[in-house]
């Protein structure tokens, strides 16, 4: 417990009541109410949950609780699944994003995501950063190049591989691949980052690289983060949502729930008593 | 050796019962191994057996073509020079010539026009398939398609002789003969020609090609499909710009070895381009092909040690060595370009 408090002391979690304010304000991302199936199963529970900007987010809670599931659909990644329904409200910036007019295309523009395992396209390192930009119109040479050079270096990768732009990024190393993939996210400009367990599969050192880059990119990104790893939630999150069999147990802020959390089920997972 | 009394290993058995164990155990473990080893002799001799056959074949055409008792093989009688420059192919007329241009060119076309055909199709329904059918629609036309690969070539042959070249090529080209108006366009076409055989080769490859690209275009990772989704592909950037390319080196392997069925196809282009060498690039014109020449020569009454006889050796030669160089650099290609996914 206490150990879980002083890493959640961080100071930008320290003016929790004004960030608390400006996010009943502003949500980026709001559900009411909403229920997802798989088919007949039904995966979520009447979540109601408000994303505040320009903050990182963390869902927690044990496999195959519907946190991933949840962050799939607020940039309807589940449409590519079949027989999959979401019901209920899902809102970013106060704007339904299931209701037909909504063109899926520029929705994951505006909401980028990276997933848990690296995923370079079996092309250049440039191609790969250039490929958002590409297939949305972009196709003048030099504002490409600045684009890919801004987000190279917002992932914190550009000294590592300006030389080789025109390498493959199947040979850079995993670290590395998942911070092109950031910068592969970054380049289409969105306004919120969603991070499937970004740095599940990578070593300590990448691991903390990726942790230095969420908490420099939430000055200008909403970040929602799925994470199995409660030290990394209470290092790099304001807010944090903890999910259990499929319902939203708690949301408050990380520095809160990890130190005095409301519900039983919430103190019984993060002191590593169940899950 | 799932119950206890047949695990062979010694820690198993209780120390009391050692002595008697052991005899038993050293039988056990003899027999196991003698077994182990008559296994791995099968195994061995069946893919030996494959390679011999291989070699048999290659020897067989070396010495029938290339160096045969006394003189007798296809090259110690006619040049090397003659036969890849020559430009007339009569082995069985009086005056014989030896010049292998005129099949190696009737093969070239089939197959052009079969690849021409057969690899758009291919591919684009192996990527209707594997990225946009339903799974029901799917159900229905990935058999339906393999049928196409289980139709007897000859039926090809035949379906080209009597329905493409008379009810689809001359309509098109040749409407003034077929509806006997005089100032429609009259493109000469034969009753035997290459673009027929062409064809229904090309419809004959599409299972092939359609079937392997499909295994590779899903094999590509989901994760690096929904990758480019997230950033707001639409599927068909996602097909053309993610998974085709990652593919690539599996579809340029399915091609060529369709290309490769195509150059060795004999029934059907047997039968539906005709017997007669001829050195055009006119796909209208009749044409032998160099594997319609062997069966042409196999089944009229050339005897045993002439040179005609001989002749077939050469051009098998001729087939193999083309097809033993596609195959080849099917997997120069694969080994090259081949991505690595976790």
């Amino acid at each position: 417990m206490q150990t879980f408090g002083q890493l959640a002391s961080s100071p930008s979690a320290a003016s929790g009541s004004r960030l608390e304010q400006l996010a009943a304000a502003l949500p980026k991302f709001e559900t009411r109410g909403m229920n997802f199936f798989y088919g007949t199963h039904q995966a979520l529970f009447d979540i109601s949950l408000k994303v505040p900007q320009k903050s990182v987010t963390a869902l927690i809670g044990p496999s195959g609780c519907g946190k991933s599931t949840y962050l799939r659909t607020l940039n309807r990644m589940n449409d590519i699944i079949e027989h999959t329904r979401v019901m209920g409200p899902v809102l970013l910036d106060g704007k339904e994003i299931y209701s037909p007019d909504v063109d899926v295309v520029s929705l994951r523009k505006r909401v980028g995501m990276v997933f848990q395992k690296s995923t370079p396209f079996p092309k250049s390192i440039f191609d790969n950063v250039a490929y958002g930009p590409r297939i949305h119109g972009n196709r003048n040479r030099q504002s490409l190049v600045e684009i890919v050079e801004k987000c190279l270096r917002q992932a914190a990768l550009w000294e590592e591989v300006k030389d080789r732009l025109k390498d493959s990024a199947m040979a850079l190393s995993g670290g590395q691949q998942q911070r092109l993939c950031i910068a592969r996210a970054l380049a289409t400009s969105p306004e919120v980052l969603l991070m499937d367990e970004p740095a599940s599969a990578l070593d300590p050192a990448s691991t903390s690289r990726v942790e230095d880059l969420i908490i420099e990119l939430k000055q200008n990104y909403t970040i929602i983060i799925v994470t199995h790893n409660m030290q990394q939630a209470a290092r790099i999150s304001e807010w944090t949502a903890f999910f259990c069999q499929g319902r939203l147990v708690e949301f408050g802020l990380t520095k809160q729930l990890f130190t005095n959390p409301v519900q039983k089920e919430t103190e019984d997972y993060i002191t590593g008593r169940f899950g | 050796m799932t119950s206890d009394s047949t695990d062979p290993a010694p820690s198993a058995a209780p120390a009391g019962r050692m002595s008697a164990n052991t005899r038993e155990l050293g039988f056990r473990l003899t027999w196991g191994r003698t077994r182990e080893v008559a296994i791995q002799f099968g195994l061995f001799l069946c893919a030996v057996l494959t390679t011999l056959v291989t070699l048999a074949i290659a020897a067989v055409l070396f010495v029938e073509a290339v160096a045969g008792p006394g003189g007798s093989a296809f090259f110690q009688q006619v040049s090397v020079v003659e036969f890849l420059t020559g430009t007339e192919w009569t082995p069985q007329y009086t005056e014989k010539k030896f010049g292998v241009l005129p099949l190696v060119c009737g093969t070239l076309q089939i197959t052009v026009i079969a690849a021409l055909i057969g690899l758009p199709l291919g591919l684009l329904s192996a990527i209707y398939l594997s990225e946009y059918a339903a799974p029901r629609t799917r159900a229905i036309i990935k058999p339906a398609l393999e049928i196409l690969a289980g139709i007897p070539t000859v039926v090809y042959g035949y379906f080209a002789l009597t329905f493409i070249t008379p009810y689809v090529i001359k309509p098109l080209l040749q409407p003034g003969a077929v509806f006997k108006i005089s100032w429609l366009w009259n493109i000469p076409v034969d009753g035997f020609n290459a673009l027929s055989g062409g064809i229904v080769v090309g419809l004959m490859i599409v299972p092939l090609i359609s079937s392997l690209s499909e295994d590779v275009l899903r094999a590509v990772p989901r994760t690096l499909r929904e990758a480019g989704y997230a950033l707001g592909s639409t599927k068909f950037d996602v097909c053309t710009k993610i998974v085709v390319p990652s593919a690539l080196s599996g579809i340029f392997a399915a091609f060529l070895l369709a290309v490769s069925r195509a150059i060795g196809e004999t029934m059907a282009v047997t039968i539906a381009s005709g017997q007669k060498p001829t050195l055009t690039l006119n796909p209208l014109m009749q044409i032998e092909t160099m594997t319609a020449y062997i069966v042409n020569v196999m089944s009229g009454d050339a005897a045993v040690g002439t040179i005609e006889y001989k002749s077939l050796y050469a051009v098998a030669l001729v087939l193999f060595l083309v097809t033993l160089f596609m195959n080849w650099v099917s997997q120069m290609v694969l080994e090259r370009y081949r991505e690595v996914y976790q």
